[in-house]
C-alpha cells in the first residue's frame, strides 16, 4: 500500500510538472468554455431542450477531456515508459505491476475529474450553470467513461510498438471523435444520418451519457451507453492484460 | 547449499531465435567477492545478469540466487538483491531525492535516503531532475536505486560503460567501498581493464560460453605470455647481443622503436644494462606486462571488438 501511495503521488507530481498533459486536461477544456461562452451564451433554447449551451458544453467537455486522458495522456505517458526503459527499472524491484497500472489510472482518473471540476466551477461562476440530475449519477456515469477510456488507452500502449506510434495512433482514433462524437460540436447539430453513423465511436456515448445523467434523465433511456462503455471497460482490460509488455 | 555460496548456475542456456546467446554456462560466486563476467558485446554476459535478476526465462539450466529460483521466487529474491540495468531511465522530471523516496517505498526496510545521497556524492544535486543529471550523476543514483534496500547482492550490469575516465576511476572506488561493506557483487563489463583491476573472480565469456574462470592474476599467470620491454633507440641498433641474454625470447627491432619480449621481470634490467653498456642512446623506455587482454585473445583466438 505504502508503494502504491508513493507511486501515485510521485506520478501526480510528474503529471503536473508535463506542461501538455496538464494543459489539456486542465486548462485548454476552461478555454474553449470560455471562448464559445462567450459566444453563445447559456441562454435556455428549445434546440438544446430548454437548456443553455454552456449546460450543454460541460457534460460534452468533460467527454473531450475522458478522451484525451485515456487515448493520448495514459497512452503516450505508459509506451514511453516501456519504452524508455522505466519499466524494466521498476520490474526489477519487488513492486507488483498492477501498483504501477494503478498509480497512472488513479492519476489519470483524478486529473480528468479535476478538469471537470474547473469546468463546473467556471460554467457556475461565469455562465450560471444549471444542473438538474443526481450528483451520484454523475459521478457514476464519469467513473465508468474514464474508466473504459483509460482502459482503451492501455490496450493502445499495449499494441503500439513505439511511443511514436502510440500518439499518432491515439490522434488518429482522438480527433474525428474530437469533432464527430458531440464532445465540441453539439450533436444536435449534426444531420439525423450522421447522428446514426457517430454511434460507432465509443465517445458519443460518454457525451450521451454525461449529457442525459447531467439534465437528470434516468439510466433506463441509456442502458445502451451503458452496456458499449462497459463491454470496452471489460473488453479493455481483458486485452491489456494480455498485450501488456515490460519492454 | 553451501551457505558461502550466493549464486549457483548450472548449465544455464538462452535461446534467442536461431541464435544460441547463453550456452551451457556454469559458475558459482562466493559471498563477498566482486565477480565479475567480461567479454565483448553480444556475448551472453547481460543475458546471463537478467536471468540471474529474474528479467528472463532461461530456455534450460539451473539457477539458484541465496537458494532461490529467480523465475519462481522472483518477489522474494528481489527483496535481497540491488540491480542496476545496462539500459533503463526514469522519468525525466523526477527528482533524485523523489527516486530514492519512491524506490525505498518498494521494500520492508530502506536505508537512510540523506545518507546513501552522500556515500554516492549526490547531495547537492538531491533537487535536480534525473534529465539534467550528467552520465555519471545518472549511473551514481542507479547505483543508489540498486542499494536503497541494503542488498546482500549487487548486480551492475556494464557500469561504467560511457563514462570519461576519471568518473570511471572513482566508480570503481564505488565498488570496491560496496564489497567492503561485506556485500556480494555480481557485475559485467567488456573493459579488460575494469575486470582486471576491479574483479576478485572473472568468467571470461565469449559467444555464449564460459572459456576461463579464475582470479584476473591467476588468469595471467597461467598464461605464462612475455613481459615486453618497449624503448626508441637512436642510431643503428643490433638486436644481436640482446638475443643472447638468458631470458630473452624476442627481439622486434621496428625502424627505431624495439620491443624486447622476456619471460621474467629481470628482463627489463638485464635490457637496460645492455643499452647503457654498449652506449645506445635511448629513450621512452616503458615495460608492458601481459593483461587480460592477451589472456582473451589466447583463449579465443580473436581480439576484443569494442
Amino acid at each position: 500500500m505504502r508503494s502504491l501511495w508513493k507511486m501515485t503521488l510521485v506520478e501526480m507530481k510528474l503529471f503536473l510538472r508535463e506542461p501538455a498533459a496538464a494543459f489539456f486536461t486542465l486548462f485548454f477544456p476552461l478555454m474553449v468554455l470560455l471562448i464559445f461562452g462567450s459566444i453563445y451564451g447559456n441562454a435556455p433554447t428549445p434546440f438544446f431542450g430548454g437548456y443553455g449551451s454552456v449546460d450543454v458544453s460541460v457534460p460534452a467537455y468533460t467527454a473531450m477531456i475522458i478522451g484525451s486522458s485515456g487515448l493520448i495522456g495514459l497512452t503516450v505517458a505508459m509506451s514511453m515508459y516501456r519504452e524508455r526503459g522505466i519499466l524494466r527499472r521498476l520490474r526489477a524491484t519487488p513492486l507488483h505491476p498492477l501498483t504501477i497500472l494503478s498509480a497512472n489510472v488513479i492519476v489519470n482518473f483524478l486529473m480528468t475529474a479535476l478538469g471537470m471540476l474547473f469546468l463546473i466551477f467556471v460554467g457556475k461562476m461565469v455562465y450560471g450553470l444549471r444542473f438538474a440530475g443526481d450528483p451520484l449519477s454523475v459521478i457514476a456515469a464519469f467513473t465508468l467513461s474514464s474508466l473504459s477510456f483509460l482502459a482503451l488507452g492501455f490496450v493502445l500502449a499495449g499494441v503500439t510498438p513505439t511511443a511514436r506510434t502510440a500518439q499518432v495512433l491515439g490522434m488518429v482514433l482522438f480527433y474525428p471523435m474530437l469533432f464527430l462524437s458531440g464532445a465540441t460540436v453539439p450533436l444536435e447539430v449534426l444531420p439525423p444520418k450522421m447522428q446514426q453513423y457517430v454511434l460507432v465511436l465509443p465517445m458519443t456515448h460518454v457525451v450521451k451519457l454525461l449529457r442525459g445523467v447531467w439534465i437528470g434523465e434516468s439510466w433506463s433511456q441509456h442502458w445502451t451507453e451503458v452496456g458499449v462503455l462497459t463491454a470496452m471497460l471489460v473488453i479493455g482490460v481483458a486485452i491489456s492484460a494480455k498485450t501488456f509488455r515490460w519492454e | 547449499m553451501n551457505n558461502n555460496i550466493v549464486i549457483k548456475v548450472d548449465q544455464l542456456h538462452k535461446v534467442y531465435g536461431s541464435t544460441v546467446a547463453v550456452d551451457a554456462v556454469s559458475f558459482e560466486v562466493r559471498a563477498g567477492e566482486i565477480f565479475g563476467m567480461v567479454g565483448p558485446n553480444g556475448a551472453g554476459k547481460t543475458t546471463t545478469a537478467e536471468c540471474l535478476e529474474g528479467l528472463r526465462d532461461p530456455d534450460g539450466g539451473a539457477i539458484q540466487v541465496f537458494g532461490m529460483s529467480p523465475q519462481k521466487d522472483g518477489h522474494a529474491l528481489r527483496e535481497r538483491i540491488g540491480v542496476q540495468l545496462q539500459t533503463s531511465a526514469l522519468q525525466e522530471r523526477l527528482k533524485v531525492w523523489e527516486a530514492l523516496d519512491l524506490f525505498g517505498s518498494f521494500y520492508p526496510r530502506p536505508v537512510e535516503r540523506e545518507q546513501l545521497l552522500e556515500q554516492m556524492g549526490l547531495t547537492e544535486k538531491r533537487d535536480a531532475k534525473f534529465g539534467k543529471l550528467s552520465g555519471g550523476q545518472k549511473q551514481r543514483l542507479f547505483i543508489a536505486l540498486a542499494l536503497i534496500n541494503d542488498p546482500d547482492l549487487v548486480f551492475l550490469d556494464e557500469l561504467t560503460t560511457g563514462l570519461d575516465p576519471q568518473a570511471r576511476h572513482a566508480m570503481w572506488d564505488m565498488v570496491r567501498g560496496i564489497r567492503d561493506k561485506g556485500k556480494t557483487v555480481f557485475l559485467t563489463t567488456h573493459f579488460m581493464e575494469e575486470a582486471e583491476r576491479l574483479c576478485d573472480r572473472v568468467a571470461i565469456i565469449d559467444r555464449g560460453k564460459i572459456v576461463a574462470l579464475d582470479s584476473p592474476e591467476s588468469l595471467i599467470r597461467r598464461l605464462s605470455a612475455d613481459n615486453r620491454v618497449v624503448f626508441t633507440v637512436e642510431g643503428k641498433f643490433d638486436p644481436q647481443p640482446f638475443l643472447q641474454l638468458p631470458n630473452v625470447t624476442r627481439v622486434e627491432p621496428n625502424g627505431e622503436k624495439v620491443v624486447v619480449h622476456g619471460k621474467t621481470n629481470q628482463v627489463v634490467v638485464d635490457v637496460v644494462t645492455m643499452l647503457v653498456s654498449n652506449g645506445y642512446r635511448f629513450r621512452d623506455l616503458r615495460t608492458e606486462q601481459p593483461n587480460l587482454e592477451d589472456v582473451f585473445m589466447a583463449l579465443t583466438g580473436h581480439e576484443m571488438m569494442d
